[in-house]
């Protein structure tokens, strides 16, 4: 059943509207922009794709294009930062931080700069590109460095709480945005808070606790009802905040399933599903199984299509739990 | 006014620095001593004239942002801070070791009056640029001075921040080039050749002075020219000799990246005390 308390959307099953999450980082950013005027943005030429474009209708003279040059970006962001500004960097998450990933760790994270990096285009879903533009890795490359803040938004709403929220850190942040319109499941009264999970589902007796990041969410809660329906009960649980983890939260869960599948879409290996595994194998180890991509790159192709091929939709979430349960 | 009087004196404070930079890698048993030897003269200069700057303060909003891009010759900024009041001569010798607010490479966080932590090459200039574009947007005045190695000008980052801050006119900002020619593998125009860089740098809308940069009036008459440059940024070419002031170890690159053993140390500070041999007394 839909936890009532965290005040989704009605429609959270048919849902009636979708929208991408950098577009609620650009509606984010401009209400960061009008609550702080040390908030600049910086764009490295893709101001319209990353919505940086809608802060720079709104303060031209607090938006800086620095061309196709991500490194230096980084860095210049560093700079200002020192200097009092609170500087988010727009790029396409391959880019930003995937070609500026020293700068970051020396210039923001090691420095300890409240920069904030908008990594667009995340994932496989940002389809026909293809794989040179599918940041697979990037959750992996930000949630190694310390200092260092690392969100996952789930729809264009909490995308927006997220952006809005990071402006007030004062620490460094990684937030990571998709290109594709998804489902909006949350609300503006749904909680958001940095190192805060949400139970968005519970089932009366639930073997299998579904944790998930970023628009897949919704995928979790689509497989989480038909689970239900089938007779196998499950916690669907959204994890914006990959770092710092809710420990309580996760710790919590497994030991109310006892078996944990994490979901994202991203390489398995060093991701979220990675991130949850350490708490676990910590604190309460329990079987686990990993949906996201399996070692491999991507293609060109259309969202949803992508997202079965390697293996990240709603059949694969819920052909998980039942292996799990009889494994 | 650059008297005579001051000039003697800021000689004098350089002379200290380099002494403190050879007692410290002693001590510390690995680091770099040609750049920082190199870059003393320089240092004295901007600490002990051209910087405005409280040592009791380093936070002062008032003051100059003095940012080093090759983090690699930072012990020669450590003895520069001590001798201008930032922290005790006597902490020198802690550089490198556990524990001491000297890393091997600067970290801003660690030492209060680090304005950046730099290191990894190329970088130092974007966050300078990044700085002098935020004192700007807010019309503060202060000056900001990037110190920057030749070698690092084989790093893509590099260029990148010269075509940012010539595209965005940042008259409040000054490169400082160490132009000393050498590189961990050899020399830099065997490595990666750079030049024309004075051509290069002018061709990315900088404005471009070159100095002696072991003759201290020189410049110091350059960055004071610097400032009043309204339209666009500024750098100095400095060509300086890496290992100044140490005869048997001036120019040679494979003093790059070693510090001094004990034996040879004191050959050198008896050379530093000496002025490379000019004067004769009780320290030979």
């Amino acid at each position: 059943m839909i936890n009532q308390s965290v005040k989704l959307r009605e429609d959270v099953f048919e849902p009636a509207e979708s929208a991408a999450t950098r577009d609620g980082f650009g509606a984010g950013v401009v209400e960061a922009g009008k609550a702080d005027p040390r908030v600049v943005v910086l764009s490295a030429d893709l101001a319209e794709s990353t919505r940086a474009e809608w802060f720079q209708r709104e303060f031209p003279e607090r938006f800086i294009e620095v061309g196709v040059a991500e490194q230096n970006m980084a860095a210049v962001a560093a700079g200002m930062a020192a200097a009092g500004k609170i500087p988010f960097i727009t790029s396409y998450a391959m880019f930003s931080p995937g070609r500026s990933w020293e700068q970051v760790r020396t210039t923001i994270a090691l420095n300890d700069q409240p920069v904030i990096i908008c990594g667009m285009h995340a994932g496989i879903s940002v389809g026909p590109d293809g794989a040179t533009h599918q940041a697979l890795e990037d959750i992996a490359l930000m949630r190694v460095l310390p200092n260092m803040i690392v969100i996952s938004p789930c729809d264009a709403e909490e995308a927006r709480k997220a952006t809005i929220i990071a402006a007030k850190l004062g620490k460094p942040a990684y937030l990571r945005f998709g290109r594709a319109p998804t489902p909006k499941i949350t609300t503006p009264e749904t909680p958001f808070e940095i190192g805060k999970s949400l139970v968005m589902w519970r089932s009366n007796t639930p073997k299998v606790a579904l944790l998930a990041t970023g628009p897949l969410v919704h995928h979790a809660l689509l497989a989480a009802r038909e689970l239900d329906e089938s007779g196998l009960g499950t916690v669907v649980v959204n994890v914006p905040s990959i770092k710092p983890l809710d420990i309580d939260g996760v710790i919590s869960v497994a030991k109310e399933c006892g078996r944990v599948i994490t979901i994202e879409e991203h390489q398995v290996a060093g991701g979220f599903g990675s991130a949850i595994a350490e708490v676990l194998i910590r604190h309460h180890p329990v079987p686990m199984r990993f949906v996201g991509v399996q070692d491999r790159f991507g293609q060109s192709g259309e969202p949803n299509e992508l997202l079965s091929t390697y293996g990240i939709d709603v059949h694969t979430i819920s052909a998980a739990a039942r292996e799990i349960v009889v494994s | 006014m650059l008297t005579e009087a001051k000039t003697g004196e800021i000689e004098s404070k350089a002379e200290a620095i380099r002494e403190t930079i050879i007692s410290m890698l002693v001590a510390a048993g690995s680091g770099h001593t040609a750049g920082p030897l190199g870059m003393a003269d320089i240092f004295a200069a901007l600490y002990f004239h051209e910087l405005t700057h409280d040592p009791k303060n380093p936070d002062w909003e008032g003051r100059d942002r003095l940012i080093l891009s090759n983090g690699h010759i930072v012990p020669v900024r450590y003895a520069a801070m001590a001798h201008a009041g930032y922290f005790p001569v006597e902490e020198c010798l802690t550089l490198r070791k556990f524990g001491s607010r000297l890393q091997g490479h600067p970290e801003r966080t660690r030492l209060p009056g680090l304005e950046t932590t730099s290191g990894p090459l190329g970088t130092g200039l974007s966050q300078a640029a990044g700085i002098a574009y935020a004192l700007r947007m807010d019309g503060k005045r202060n000056h900001v001075y990037c110190i920057m190695s030749d070698g690092e000008h084989d790093e893509g980052n590099t260029w990148e921040a010269f075509m940012f801050a010539g595209k965005y006119r940042l008259a409040n900002l000054t490169a400082i080039v160490d132009r000393n020619n050498i590189q961990i593998d050899g020399m830099t125009e065997h490595v990666m050749p750079l030049e024309p860089l004075r051509e290069k740098y002018e061709a990315f809308n900088w404005h471009v002075f070159e100095v002696d940069g072991h003759d201290i009036p020189q410049f110091i008459a350059a960055c004071e020219e610097a400032k009043a440059i309204a339209e666009k940024p500024t750098v100095i070419i400095a060509h300086t000799i890496p290992g100044r002031g140490i005869r048997e170890i001036e120019g040679d690159y494979r003093w790059h990246g070693k510090p001094p053993k004990p034996d040879e140390a004191k050959r050198f500070l008896e050379d530093l005390r000496s002025m490379s041999g000019r004067i004769t007394g009780e320290h030979n």
